[in-house]
């Protein structure tokens, strides 16, 4: 199920030349606000909490996701280059599984990582506030890969798409329209950090073990429809 | 048997009988439309470009869709307004743009690289510059026709909502003194998100990359500025939110029209920058707009040539 080759070619076109640096950016900048609002208000739960919430979890975490999911293979469908991939005696649910997996680590470094380093610097893990969205951002790397992954074989505008979700369904509509919340991949992972801060300080709308078996149900439902699509896979002209 | 090869007669004496025929070619000496032309086509060209105007049925779908959504509310809010008989409209003038910046952040982050990255990808930049114009011919059609375009898609829910209000009776005088204010902030927010924008997709000849680094660039920086500025409140340093405002966009355009244009900031605590601090925030706005013709300028002296 796991290809190296095509694993090395999905890292290097993601991570390759100066990617890399813009992607690394974001986490760099999410750890500079939060040393400046540790000098600003000192070791704060509730500001913490804000912070992680607010900005790690809510506008990073889709936004790399959506960086790697598509990154992963729209640009190879894009400029026609995904045909040397697809002719060779490779299943194309592997190629996708493969990708999957390698979205899914990027998404975990530049996402999960700066988030629990973030989180110590800010109020050093008290009442498991670091630990927590930590464990958020993981959960939520893989469903975001998923989906942004599946994104990018069905449609070639597919980083619109996946922001349109990112941003103005789960930020807009979920602030709005409190139904909107329970399909939200935001809303699942918090639950999951509920669970594991215990506490007051992170809450989610969703009960947990409807969180676990949505956010299951859509990754594995994403993953396979991905390379059902990759089977049947037409390529066009640019537009 | 072989053929016998014919002499390799020196040709000198074949001289009268060399000639170029004339066979009627002709140049050009119809008008020509020069480089002022040639920017304008390559202006309209763009703006319509914005909209998916002469481009396929797909590419049309997203900058219309977001301009409908944009339209909506407003028409929604005149309807309320008549409907109610209110005094006044529920949502400012300059207040519109900054609620629905997550609209003009899509429309942006969609259709800056749909303008430069492709000529950029395909190598279509080198066949402009053997036209007639140069590159900053080329850098300020561009820039125009984008700003233009999010003109466009800023200016018109202001304008659902001014009809609408005249139409509902309100104070005429009033009315038309929020709508200039709406317009100027409006003016200057498309310029600044154009540069932004332009800037960030000249860069990168990948149309997807393109779209998400504008969307990072706009987002991420407005949420670090409002989560600090929330911060900034709780702690009660409410000297340090406007100077804080100064680092993303949306908020920059915020402050400089409660400053100066008679808007209520979103700021937290609803405090915005005094007269002071708001001459700094039109400075660093106006320089931020300079900048970005500046680097695109840099970044297309040397591109493609």
């Amino acid at each position: 199920m796991y290809d190296p080759t095509v694993a090395r070619l999905t890292y290097r076109a993601l991570l390759g030349r100066r990617r890399a640096l813009i992607l690394g950016a974001l986490p760099l900048l999410l750890i500079g606000i939060a040393v400046v609002v540790r000098g600003l208000a000192g070791a704060d739960d509730q500001t913490a909490s804000d912070l992680l919430g607010g900005l790690a979890l809510a506008t990073m975490v889709p936004i790399i996701g959506v960086i790697a999911g598509t990154g992963a293979i729209g640009p190879e469908i894009d400029d026609g280059s995904v045909v040397y991939l697809l002719s060779k005696p490779v299943k194309r649910p592997t190629i996708i599984f493969t990708k999957l997996i390698v979205a899914i680590a990027v998404t975990m470094v530049f996402s999960a990582l700066p988030t629990f380093v973030a989180g110590l610097i800010l109020n050093g893990n008290g009442q498991q506030i670091a630990v927590a969205y930590t464990v958020a951002a993981l959960v939520a790397s893989i469903a975001y890969a998923a989906i942004f992954l599946l994104l990018g074989t069905v449609s070639r505008h597919a980083v619109v798409f996946g922001l349109v979700y990112a941003l103005v369904w789960e930020a807009l509509f979920g602030s709005l329209v409190s139904g909107a919340r329970t399909l939200s991949v935001q809303q699942w992972a918090l639950a999951v950090a509920q669970k594991v801060a215990g506490g007051e300080m992170v809450r989610s709308d969703v009960a947990l073990p409807t969180a676990t078996v949505l956010l299951a149900v859509v990754t594995v439902l994403a993953t396979w429809y991905a390379g059902q699509k990759l089977r049947t896979l037409t390529l066009a002209g640019e537009e | 048997m072989a053929v016998e090869q014919p002499m390799r007669t020196p040709v000198t004496q074949s001289g009268d009988q060399t000639r170029i025929h004339n066979i009627g070619y002709r140049t050009y000496d119809g008008p020509r439309l020069g480089r002022s032309y040639a920017t304008r086509s390559l202006y309209s060209q763009s703006l319509r470009g914005a909209y998916g105007l002469g481009r396929s049925v797909k590419s049309k779908v997203l900058p219309m869709l977001l301009f409908v959504v944009m339209c909506v509310p407003a028409a929604i809010m005149v309807a309320v307004a008549v409907a109610t008989k209110a005094n006044d409209l529920p949502l400012d003038y300059t207040r519109y743009a900054i609620v629905m910046q997550a609209v003009i952040s899509l429309y942006i982050a969609s259709q800056a690289p749909q303008s430069v990255s492709r000529d950029l990808r395909f190598k279509t930049v080198p066949l402009y510059f053997s036209r007639p114009i140069e590159t900053a011919d080329y850098v300020r059609a561009k820039f125009a026709a984008l700003a233009s375009a999010l003109f466009i898609l800023t200016a018109a829910p202001l304008l659902v909502l001014y009809v609408g209000a005249l139409l509902a009776k309100l104070d005429f005088a009033d009315q038309t003194k929020g709508f200039a204010q709406g317009l100027v902030s409006v003016a200057l927010l498309s310029l600044l998100f154009a540069g932004i924008g332009l800037v960030i997709a000249s860069v990168t000849p990948r149309r997807g990359f393109g779209i998400a680094a504008v969307i990072a660039v706009l987002t991420i920086s407005y949420g670090a500025v409002s989560t600090l500025q929330a911060i900034a409140e709780v702690q009660n340093s409410s000297g340090a939110i406007a100077w804080i405002g100064l680092f993303s966009p949306v908020t920059l355009i915020d402050g400089v029209q409660s400053a100066f244009l008679g808007a209520t900031s979103a700021f937290p605590g609803g405090v915005g920058p005094t007269n002071g601090e708001g001459a700094v925030y039109v400075l660093v706005t106006l320089g931020l707009i300079a900048a970005g013709y500046g680097l695109l300028m840099r970044r297309y002296k040397k591109v493609g040539l």
